[in-house]
């Protein structure tokens, strides 16, 4: 690993996740020198834990922030609006590997769904066509079932009942979906063992994560210098108004400043408008990057409802992949409907400890016993939906509650819009019915809990007046700050957002390069 | 996961046969007491020949309090079980509550005690004896306290991440180490179509 002093004006990542540990050996490909700071401590899929309370303990963001809105996270979780990852990879240790491709209609969602009362609608400052090459590169390097020519993965117990009752309700796209898990051995990864615990890291290195691809490739340059358990509280800038360099607490709390060239904040949607909000200053009294006003504005989750079923005969849900399969039918926009926008239907499960715990947050007595003694006959299934942006759900700074290194934490406030509401009783109902038509003697409506899909606090757009970033993720107030995270979204489509993430990763990179080449940067 | 941390009783299980899983005061030994210094103990025994009698380090479990007394605890207990009624889980799996609660500080302490004698006061003196249609009142009756609460919240971790409920409602835990299920049936069920293999590929085995 490579070691750059203090003083070297580098390209300082904030972040390992996918868009900070993309980015970062994107860069370093091309010879860029980049400092990665990471709040979390490395870990490894020989340290990963297949025990859910440990590993959420090992790799959650779990630093305190506070909650506010009518959503009912803020009532069953009200310091834990998001089930995030603080560690070197950031959440692609944590995620479980769904990789679908934006819609051509979502990035341009104000032309598609029209003007909205009560959401902050914008179409994307690109299309899919710009994007296409770059999905393209991200797939080949995630190694996403059902491109590239590899093959999908063998489907589980989980995804054979989602499977049965979405054919017999006639639904046609139903599949074990697109994955960045190897379903056949590739880049120097092996296959996957179907061990369960995607959520928990993959202890077989099947998954794809930043933390054993793009890091060790990045560290093989010598142009990588990671830097774990580093808490940036701030980003500097210099009379010119360029970001000139990051304050942060090393592994030691020891308090350090590096210098920086540029700097690129891939923190998720959280910390990410956090940090610029704490770096205020007299010249950026509201924060770097918002003269908008938007920075931590449009604070976006993903519908995030599950449905569980009971069914007479053993399921196993627990066993392989979390995520085995989707159903993509109702993923379009069909205002029929009652909603604009879509939602995919994918398998979830969880393990007997954390069902306890999200089935039905706040609950108990029979009923909820009953479910529990159901464990081993339950099927379930997670929405993925697009939330509509609103500027008044958003990231604010608490007025009197500091963290550990003196800092405000953070404030999440979310109120679910009418199009949401729809949306989700559409999905509970259309989820109850695959389950009904594979035989389920009982289904269950799990509220959304702590969303581990985060965007949109730092949206792209064309207007400098209505967004923080261009379609590269550069700030437009300050040429050499980059948003590198999903806060970057205009707008949240209903796919799972990391192969997006990665994928404007990699076009950021090209952007960076190419500037720092003809020394606009 | 928690693997049961209730201490080998030397209790001789002669002495504390029972089957509903409470023993009768003065079948306590002396000795016994003697031995333990905690405020209180707890204990009971998990029928022989169950699945989770395997998982125990004996059938014969005593639990030693460090703050409650033993009425107390017991209470905890009893209270665990109107929240999370299982009938497939022993007592010993409740006393797990009382121990995660009887861990707290002095301030958790206090509230506990005084949660506890609020239950006893809305069971109309004695939540214990009460029927279980009582107790479901009493319990209700304290929904929203703190106290309530606390117990509430600590069931989910104390009563549902052990090795005693694993086996009760069938979750294995941790696979990576018998190689996951790529050959132990992540695919076995059988009592629905199977889909297609374009929609569900066959595994790769090398």
């Amino acid at each position: 690993m490579a070691k750059f002093g203090y003083d070297e004006a580098v390209v300082v990542i904030v972040g390992s996740g996918a868009g900070g540990g993309t980015l970062a050996n994107e860069l370093c490909q091309k010879g860029v020198k980049v400092v990665v700071l990471e709040a979390g401590a490395l870990q490894s899929p020989a340290t990963f834990l297949n025990d859910e309370w440990k590993s959420f303990s090992q790799l959650a963001w779990l630093d305190n922030r506070t909650t506010s809105g009518n959503w009912r996270v803020a009532k069953d979780f009200p310091n834990l609006p998001t089930w995030i990852c603080k560690t070197v990879g950031g959440t692609t240790t944590h995620w479980a590997g769904a990789s679908l491709r934006l819609e051509a209609h979502e990035m341009k969602a104000k032309t598609t769904y029209g003007n909205l009362k009560g959401a902050n609608l914008q179409d994307w400052p690109i299309t899919l066509k710009d994007l296409e090459p770059y999905y393209a590169k991200a797939e080949d390097k995630m190694g996403v079932t059902r491109t590239n020519g590899i093959p999908g993965l063998p489907g589980n117990n989980n995804f054979k009942v989602l499977h049965a009752g979405a054919k017999k309700l006639g639904y046609k796209e139903v599949h074990t979906g697109n994955m960045a898990i190897n379903s056949v051995p590739r880049h120097d990864r092996g296959r996957c063992m179907q061990i369960g615990f995607c959520f928990q890291g993959c202890k077989s290195g099947a998954k794809w994560s930043t933390l054993y691809t793009e890091l060790p490739a990045a560290e093989k340059t010598g142009n990588i210098d990671l830097r774990p358990d580093s808490h940036v509280t701030r980003i500097e800038h210099n009379d010119a108004g360029k970001v000139s360099g990051v304050i942060y607490f090393d592994k030691d709390g020891k308090e350090q400043r590096q210098k920086a060239r540029v700097v690129c904040v891939a923190g998720n949607s959280i910390e990410t408008p956090r940090l610029l909000l704490l770096s205020a200053s007299n010249k950026f009294p509201d924060g770097l990057a918002n003269s908008s006003g938007q920075v931590g504005r449009n604070y976006m989750r993903h519908l995030t409802a599950s449905i569980y079923a009971a069914f007479k005969e053993p399921v196993h849900m627990y066993r392989g992949t979390t995520m085995a399969g989707i159903i993509r039918d109702e993923a379009g926009n069909n205002t029929k409907r009652g909603f604009v926008g879509g939602y995919e239907m994918e398998t979830l499960s969880l393990g007997l400890p954390f069902m306890a715990a999200f089935l039905n947050p706040g609950g108990w007595g029979s009923e909820f016993s009953w479910w529990m003694e159901q464990y081993a006959n339950l099927a379930g299934m997670w929405i993925v939906g697009e939330d509509m942006p609103r500027e008044t759900n958003r990231v604010t700074l608490h007025k009197d509650l500091k963290d550990k290194w003196g800092s405000a934490i953070p404030n999440v406030h979310f109120d679910d819009h009418d199009n949401d509401l729809a949306m989700r009783n559409h999905a509970f109902t259309a989820g109850e019915n695959v389950y009904k038509a594979a035989g389920a003697i009982k289904t269950f409506r799990t509220p959304p809990y702590p969303s581990t899909h985060n965007l949109g606090t730092c949206r792209m757009g064309l207007d400098a007046k209505t967004s923080v970033c261009n379609s590269f993720g550069q700030t437009h107030d300050i040429s050499n700050l980059f948003i590198s995270d999903g806060s970057q979204f205009t707008t949240g489509g209903a796919e799972n957002p990391t192969l997006t993430i990665v994928t404007l990763a990699i076009r950021q990179a090209d952007h960076i390069a190419a500037q720092m080449s003809s020394k606009n940067l | 996961m928690k693997i049961i941390p209730i201490a080998n009783s030397t209790i001789a299980l002669s002495e504390c046969e029972e089957t509903e899983g409470t023993v009768t005061k003065q079948l306590l030994p002396l000795t016994r007491r003697e031995f333990l210094s905690g405020t209180g103990i707890l204990f009971g025994s998990i029928a022989m020949g169950s699945t989770l009698a395997a998982l125990a380090p004996s059938p014969a479990w005593a639990l030693e309090l460090k703050t409650l007394s033993t009425a107390e605890g017991t209470t905890l207990m009893k209270m665990g079980r109107v929240l999370y009624p299982h009938a497939k889980l022993p007592d010993a799996v409740y006393a797990l509550l009382a121990k995660d609660l009887d861990a707290g500080d002095a301030k958790t302490v206090a509230m506990l005690k005084d949660g506890i004698a609020s239950l006893n006061k809305a069971a109309k003196g004695n939540f214990d004896n009460a029927n279980d249609a009582a107790k479901l009142v009493a319990v209700k009756s304290i929904e929203g306290t703190p106290f309530f609460n606390a117990v509430r919240g600590k069931c989910i971790t104390s009563l549902y991440d052990n090795d005693m409920a694993y086996a009760a409602f069938g979750y294995p835990g941790s696979s990576w180490d018998k190689g996951g299920y790529i050959t132990r049936g992540f695919q076995d069920l059988k009592w629905l179509p199977e889909p297609s293999k374009e929609a569900s590929p066959e595994p790769y085995m090398g």
